[in-house]
């Protein structure tokens, strides 16, 4: 099918440590709001409804139904919900445009990691047999990666002081941004990673809205044309994986057709510097590509909804007028384990 | 450019059972996987792509487990995506499945909803902790019986119209191999003589708690020339939300459910569910939900649904026969209770479903809900392709 899809509008909370003063349905209603004022839709005008979420970070089964509140789904609506990150709802959001069921849909995602210990949270999602009773941690398998980096002669701890000293410096243009400006790398959290590395832990909220052809050139003067959009997943188990390298990213990216041109920008959903490197790498972005603007995940990284935010990052450049070729990245799971790959494009200026 | 046609060309179930302690979480899913593409004579490097769904990761306590369960599906190197949308999980997985055939964006999808409920207890699991629900509530029982008690009062519907859709979903279950309970012994008498759980749902008339899996082959109309068996094609699909609780809702025949059911029908061209429609398998956890749905999916009058119970229509001799398979009353691994319904009205249309099939099924509906009352998947499949 070759019906034409485009992001045209993005908003976002601003990440923080906690939002303990919040419920998730108030956290994500200003963002629901906002990112329909950009566009002048109503809910009642939106064909389709897709967002991200995990019951796990909450804590309680069926989180997402209460959120369907924020979204005021009434009359019914058309609506559907990944567990995963919402990169993952936008493309279920995007399959429903291409099959000509809707015109327009919105994707949301929201994260609340403060009510609990990430890092013990996220040793869930291991194999429930041999690994996760062993309780490591998501840092420690990062590091694991770094090291094994580092052992291939692929980075260095300098190297990766540059990639934390570069994001959040580049993220004291992003209001948004959680972990801003002069970050000392600190110590070792896990030996090669120092808490600089490292993503801060926090609260956030995303949505996007998707257009199909002339609806998209009706709700946004330049619209970010999703040229390609794919995911791969990988292998489970660490130990059967080369962690220095990402054929499943390198794979999306060439179904989505990024390396058919080069991008001028793109936003990689690395939480960890030496995750930078590797990605990278299976992207083949040279130091002429302008890598995270934002800041990326190292400047704020709300779980589930990371992913939409580098989406929708890149597609508000495009917007801006401030890229012309942007790739997304996302990814979930550990020492990324699955990746998906989104080029966006704006009409030539 | 029109959507491509989606056929189902393979069908596979565990045997659902209280608890499956002989294999892993990664053995039950690939068992039902293995058994669909058997079924359609296919090998895992047939397909493109895999959408898993399943209901609370609390109730098996990993949390995202298709990441750990990438291997065991064949899914390494290919997309992969997971669904949740409580209990209509099943269904609306299935529907997302067939999304990306119909947008042709992949030939061929493994589509496939699972629940391992004996590594948890699901009762509690569903009973939120405070703040989260007020402390009154045990379980998905305690949350429907009320709405049960709203559609008598409002239907004047006798008191055992229950216990004859469990006496007969528990009939139906002995002539499905698939299905948890059998229970050779049943009588009506038993039903009604079972402690009460829920006032007035009975313990009889509540769905088990199981282990198992059910998966499809979804396919383009390339594919299903090549299938070895008669495809069950797509006529209509849709899922429809609405908020768990406000003023004005209908919790006893909710406006998403009519909504949805509408939608379906306006694809596949149903004029009249109740004359064009031959065979159903509906999501019916308590007993009484077999009445309320046959009036929120038009199959007859506000009021007027039990009636059909009584009279017979919807054995499996009936002109109108429903949960042939036994339903969610005879087997509730709650991830994959929905799309069990999309499979058993596929297996119908197919003419695959053994002894419970229906002579000569057309037409079936395949029908999930969940949460309170709220979310809805829904599939009409037939024996010929849509522009047949």
């Amino acid at each position: 099918m070759n019906r034409e899809i485009a992001v045209v509008a993005f908003a976002q909370t601003d990440h923080r440590r906690t939002s303990e003063d919040i419920s998730e349905v108030e956290m994500l209603m200003p963002v629901l709001h906002e990112v329909l004022a950009r566009t002048g839709l109503k809910t009642a005008d939106i064909g389709f409804t897709c967002s991200g979420s995990s019951d796990y970070l909450a804590g309680r089964a069926f989180s997402f139904t209460l959120a369907l509140d924020g979204v005021g789904a009434w009359p019914p609506i058309s609506e559907s919900h990944v567990e995963m990150d919402g990169a993952w709802a936008l493309y279920e959001a995007w399959t429903k445009l291409l099959t000509g069921d809707a015109d327009t849909a919105l994707v949301y995602s929201y994260g609340k990691s403060s009510p609990g210990p990430l890092r013990d949270v996220l040793t869930r999602q291991l194999d429930p047999y041999y690994v996760a009773p062993l309780w490591p941690d998501s840092v420690a398998l990062a590091a694991l990666q770094a090291q094994a980096l580092v052992d291939a002669g692929d980075t260095d701890e300098p190297a990766l002081a540059a990639v934390a000293a570069r994001s959040r410096a580049d993220a004291t243009a992003n209001s948004h941004a959680q972990l801003t400006g002069s970050v000392p790398q600190g110590e070792y959290l896990v030996r090669p990673l120092r808490t600089g590395d490292c993503p801060p832990i926090g609260d956030g909220a995303a949505a996007v809205i998707l257009a199909a052809g002339d609806r998209a050139r009706e709700l946004c003067e330049r619209p970010a044309w999703i040229r390609g959009i794919d995911h791969r997943i990988e292998a489970h188990g660490l130990g059967v994986r080369d962690l220095t390298d990402s054929p499943s990213t390198r794979l999306a990216a060439e179904k989505a057709g990024a390396f058919q041109r080069p991008v001028d920008t793109a936003e990689l959903h690395a939480p960890f510097t030496s995750q930078e490197v590797v990605l990278r790498k299976a992207l083949k972005l040279d130091d002429g590509v302008r890598v995270n603007p934002s800041g990326g995940a190292l400047a704020a990284n709300p779980v589930m909804a990371a992913g939409l935010i580098r989406v929708g990052e890149a597609a508000a450049r495009i917007h801006r007028g401030e890229a012309d070729r942007a790739l997304a990245h996302a990814t979930s799971g550990p020492c990324l384990q699955q990746n998906l790959v989104a080029v966006l494009e704006g009409d030539p200026r | 450019m029109s959507k491509e046609p989606v056929a189902v060309v393979g069908i596979g179930q565990t045997k659902h059972v209280a608890a499956r302690r002989d294999v892993s979480i990664a053995g039950l899913v690939r068992e039902a996987a293995r058994r669909a593409l058997d079924d359609a004579e296919l090998t895992w490097a047939d397909v493109d792509a895999v959408v898993i769904g399943k209901a609370p990761d609390f109730f098996e306590g990993v949390m995202m487990p298709e990441l750990y369960l990438a291997d065991a599906l064949g899914a390494v190197g290919k997309p992969m995506l997971r669904v949740h949308t409580a209990g209509s999980v099943g269904g609306s997985t299935a529907l997302v499945a067939a999304g990306m055939v119909a947008a042709r964006v992949h030939g061929t999808v493994l589509t496939l909803a699972f629940e391992k409920q004996s590594e948890s207890n699901a009762m509690w699991g569903l009973s939120l902790p405070i703040p989260f629900q007020q402390p009154l509530l045990a379980g998905a029982g305690g949350f429907f019986a009320p709405h049960v008690r709203a559609y008598m009062r409002r239907s004047g519907a006798p008191d055992t119209i229950g216990s004859l859709v469990a006496y007969k979903d528990r009939r139906n279950a002995l002539k499905n191999p698939y299905a948890h309970l059998h229970e050779h012994d049943i009588t009506l008498e038993k039903v009604q003589a079972s402690p009460m759980l829920w006032d007035p749902i009975r313990y009889s008339e509540t769905c088990p708690s199981s282990d198992g899996a059910c998966a499809m082959i979804l396919t383009d109309r390339a594919g299903a020339a090549r299938a070895p068996r008669p495809p069950a094609w797509m006529l209509g699909g849709a899922m429809r939300s609405e908020p768990t609780l406000f003023a004005g809702k209908d919790a006893v025949s909710p406006q998403a459910g009519k909504d949805c059911a509408a939608d379906v029908y306006r694809q596949a061209g149903i004029a009249d569910p109740r004359r064009d429609i031959d065979a159903v398998e509906m999501y019916v956890p308590f007993s009484w939900y077999e009445p309320m749905w046959l009036e929120n999916l038009g199959f007859a009058a506000e009021g007027e649904g039990w009636k059909l119970t009584e009279a017979g229509v919807t054995e499996l001799d009936g002109d109108l026969p429903v949960n042939m398979s036994g339903g969610v009353l005879s087997a509730n691994p709650i991830g994959a209770s929905g799309m069990i319904r999309f499979a058993e009205a596929a297996l119908q249309v197919r003419g695959q479903a053994g002894e419970h099939q229906v002579d000569g099924a057309r037409r079936a509906l395949g029908h999930a809900y969940g949460g309170g009352s709220q979310f809805f998947s829904m599939w009409l499949v037939g024996s010929e392709p849509p522009d047949a």
